[in-house]
């Protein structure tokens, strides 16, 4: 649809955009990247024949961009520029019918129902038809941006040109436009080519991405490609991480702010932390920490400054234990968005609590076990399926800072060493008889300061391994005699 | 809210043009009618029946009433009104185009760059062959031409932007030196000063039916060019970069544009000399009533402005009667406070 071949030019001799090659194809979502004054609105301008370029070739639909007289152009390619002037009155109706330019033949431009209809649906469109008297320096930035959004469709375009669309819009708005953009091209075969500040929304919504660096093309490819940390950081020169984004397969950056002196202070946390009642264990956090777990809420990888280990009856109906535990913690003055959250029929008197120190890192592990689901992991099919409120909640607090590895490591070293436990206390499964490895409902909690010394892994050999694999067997170990004998007074 | 309101109500835009004609008829009226003779109104319908319809008189008019009708005050209103609606049309065609409500002949200098041409031609002598009458409206276009041109280069290389303030400055910048190219001719000539000052200042006073003959063709080229570009004007209000998008010929059209509010300014002053402020007042008054849409902007600023200039004239000639104000003193009387006024707002409606 669009070819552009070894494009060069710029401003008055000066060549901003330098052998620039890139092939577009109808029903593409196509997204320009690069940093400030990369050559980005420069090579927008070109595509939509602004500004002539020195040498290379755009070729549209098999026939130059020079070719073109600028109203066949405004009947193939709409732009939607980034700032727009207004300097006149003008009804939101009066400057989306404009748009109907290039389509009017003749010296006395009749106005035909045809035209009128095309000019409500391009209003329809962009949700501008409310405002349709309005005039356009009485709308807010975001308004505008959709008045001028509906112009351009008002050119019935096969191509729309965008230069960060996005700019002036609140949240939900970036969104259903580049929605409905995504849509358009999927369904209409729009073609649409935008340049983008946001990588994250490119990374979204783009088929491909095209990275400028001063001028040139630095990739062009899809987007898992193109934002690859190394790259980002070096064109963008600036601390960035990439992270898949939670819900859909594409790629997510993420801005790492500079540290500041704040940051850099170490925190141990130990049981100065916790409070134990009857009815809860909670451990305050001064700080949000890391965490990686199985509770009840707050569950998963995330960041977390309040745990909650809440002792629940045996008959406890388990229905919906979700939003119940979430209703308790808001009661109770936690916010549900920053606690992990736990249960457990245990007796909370009968918790189990150490504070392990090595040089420059420190480990504190909180057990409350009871064995009464005893179950043989190895035969486990055997039971039925209960949900019965946890029996061995493992929590451990890291003062130091965890590479995601080391998080699952501690998990591994964490439950090697609850089964070991379990099994010198001589813990057997009631269905097969067998040595137990855990309950069927077992928490587990990892949660670090991330400060203070980096800690690459957690392996039962490594030093912060060896701490947790000694701290959860001695405190499991204790937990569970004093379980026992509970049981057995 | 106060504005909102005045123009959904008026919005109705057959309201607009009966509204705008009846002001012009009124004022045409008005000017034939006042003077140290007065001429009742229904005699100046039956005179003008008679004399350019060609109907029979059902009864006798004076013929002295007939003749100050006939060669002295219709000509002169229809001067005025001509004169009036050109400079009208055109700031409203610069206005939109430069994108600036402060744009028009007088503070573009486009007006000055007429008078240089026309002062030329007086104080040379001029008169190049064939052309003979239309001689000096002809250097007169052709010198606002080139100013316009001028004043624009300049500002773009001053900035690239080309803000409202700097296309003014170097407009008043333009003017001032004009001015004394002026003064400078003025001043080598020595005889006929006062007449050619007096008609510096502007006047539609004494000049006949001649003088007609020569701005009409003019005005009716440039409006014709300029309401065939309303569409291109409405789309260059959103800049030219916009108007592009939109798929006008941007370079083609501001060009036709430029020339035919030139061809306008120079005929003008060709014949009244430089009367400043009705190129900027009427079209910023009429778009604050029926709004900037260039397809009913353009043929109500001739209406309006034609009026006003009619009504202009008529105050310049009995408000110190016997003597007769320059009709370029009372539009800047209300030309440069309007002026104020819409430099403060714009400075408000920016900050705000």
């Amino acid at each position: 649809m669009l070819s552009v071949q070894q494009l060069t030019g710029g401003y008055s001799g000066d060549s901003i955009i330098k052998n620039v090659s890139f092939e577009i194809e109808k029903g593409e979502l196509f997204g320009i990247l690069g940093p400030n004054g990369s050559g980005k609105t420069t090579l927008l301008k070109m595509l939509s024949g602004i500004l002539p370029y020195s040498s290379g070739k755009i070729e549209l639909i098999e026939k130059s961009l020079k070719d073109y007289t600028p109203k066949e152009l405004a009947k193939i390619i709409a732009v939607l520029p980034q700032h727009s002037i207004q300097s006149f009155s003008y009804t939101v109706k009066e400057t989306v019918s404009l748009g109907r330019y290039a389509h009017q033949k003749g010296w006395f431009q009749t106005w035909s129902h045809e035209e009128e209809q095309i000019v409500m649906q391009a209003m329809e469109q962009t949700g501008v038809t409310q405002f349709e008297n309005h005039y356009i320096h009485e709308l807010s930035g975001g308004e505008r941006q959709r008045v001028y959004l509906a112009q351009a469709l008002a050119q019935e375009p096969e191509i729309l040109l965008l230069d960060e669309p996005t700019n002036h819009l609140d949240l939900s708005f970036q969104k259903d436009l580049l929605d409905m953009l995504k849509d358009w091209t999927r369904n209409r075969g729009l073609t649409v080519i935008s340049i983008f500040h946001d990588l994250n929304l490119a990374g979204l919504y783009c088929d491909r991405l095209l990275l400028l660096e001063n001028g040139e093309i630095n990739i062009k490819h899809t987007p898992n490609e193109v934002l690859r940390e190394d790259r980002i950081r070096n064109v963008y020169n600036t601390k960035i991480e990439k992270h898949p984004h939670p819900k859909v397969p594409a790629p997510q950056m993420v801005l790492l702010p500079e540290d500041t002196d704040e940051k850099k202070d170490f925190y141990c946390i130990d049981e100065s932390y916790l409070e134990c009642s009857n009815e809860r264990l909670v451990l305050r956090s001064p700080i949000p920490l890391r965490t990686m777990s199985s509770g009840v809420v707050g569950s998963g990888v995330g960041w977390n400054q309040m745990f909650v280990n809440r002792h629940v009856d045996k008959d406890y109906d388990c229905s919906d234990h979700r939003k119940e535990m979430q209703d308790y913690l808001k009661v109770h003055g936690f916010e549900p968005g920053e606690t992990v959250g736990m249960m457990t029929a245990v007796m909370l008197e009968d918790v189990c609590f150490q504070h392990y120190k090595e040089e420059n890192f420190a480990v504190f592990i909180i057990v409350t076990a009871g064995v009464g689901n005893a179950i043989d992991a190895a035969r486990s099919e055997q039971h039925a399926y209960h949900m019965i409120p946890g029996t061995i909640n493992t929590w451990i607090f890291v003062s130091g800072e965890l590479t995601e590895v080391a998080f699952i490591q501690s998990i591994m070293t964490a439950t090697e060493a609850k089964a070991k436990a379990l099994q010198d206390q001589g813990v057997k499964d009631a269905v097969t008889g067998t040595i137990a490895t855990g309950t069927s409902t077992d928490s587990i909690l990892i949660a670090s300061t991330q400060r203070g010394k980096k800690l690459e892994y957690a392996g039962t050999i490594t030093a912060l391994g060896k701490l947790i694999g000694k701290g959860v067997y001695e405190c499991t170990l204790e937990a569970v005699q004093k379980s026992k004998k509970r049981v057995t007074l | 809210m106060q504005k909102r309101f005045t123009r959904k109500h008026l919005n109705n835009k057959v309201f607009a043009y009966i509204l705008a004609a009846a002001f012009l008829v009124i004022a045409m009226l008005l000017g034939i009618s006042i003077g140290t003779v007065s001429v009742p109104a229904l005699d100046i319908i039956k005179i003008i029946g008679t004399e350019i319809f060609r109907l029979s008189p059902n009864e006798q008019i004076d013929s002295m009433y007939s003749n100050i009708v006939m060669n002295i005050r219709l000509p002169r209103v229809i001067l005025a009104g001509l004169v009036g609606a050109s400079l009208a049309i055109a700031g409203a065609a610069f206005q939109g185009l430069l994108r600036n409500p402060l744009a028009d002949p007088y503070t573009l200098g486009v007006s000055s760059g007429a008078s240089v041409g026309a002062v030329i031609t007086l104080f040379f002598g001029l008169s190049i062959p064939y052309l003979g009458l239309f001689t000096l409206p002809l250097l007169s276009i052709l010198f606002s031409f080139i100013t316009i041109f001028l004043v624009l280069l300049f500002a773009r290389k001053i900035d690239r932007s080309m803000k409202v303030e700097t296309i003014i400055l170097t407009g008043i910048i333009f003017s001032s030196f004009l001015g004394a190219l002026i003064s400078l001719m003025i001043a080598l000539t020595g005889e006929e000063l006062r007449q050619i000052i007096g008609w510096l200042l502007g006047s539609v006073s004494m000049r006949g039916w001649d003088y007609i003959k020569i701005i009409l063709p003019f005005f009716i080229i440039g409006s014709v060019i300029l309401i065939l570009n309303s569409n291109e004007l409405n789309a260059m209000s959103f800049g030219e970069e916009r108007a592009q998008h939109i798929g006008v010929n941007v370079q083609k059209r501001k060009m036709m544009i430029l020339i035919a509010g030139s061809i306008l300014t120079g005929a003008a002053v060709a014949v009244s000399g430089t009367i400043g402020f009705v190129g900027l007042v009427i079209p910023h008054l009429t778009r604050l009533l029926w709004g900037p849409d260039h397809k009913h902007l353009l043929p109500l600023s001739i209406l309006t402005g034609s009026g006003f200039l009619i009504l202009a004239d008529l105050v310049a000639r009995t408000i110190i009667s016997p003597t007769e104000l320059p009709i370029g003193v009372i539009t800047a009387i209300i030309g440069a406070p309007a002026f104020a006024i819409i430099l403060m707002n714009r400075r408000r409606e920016r900050r705000g």
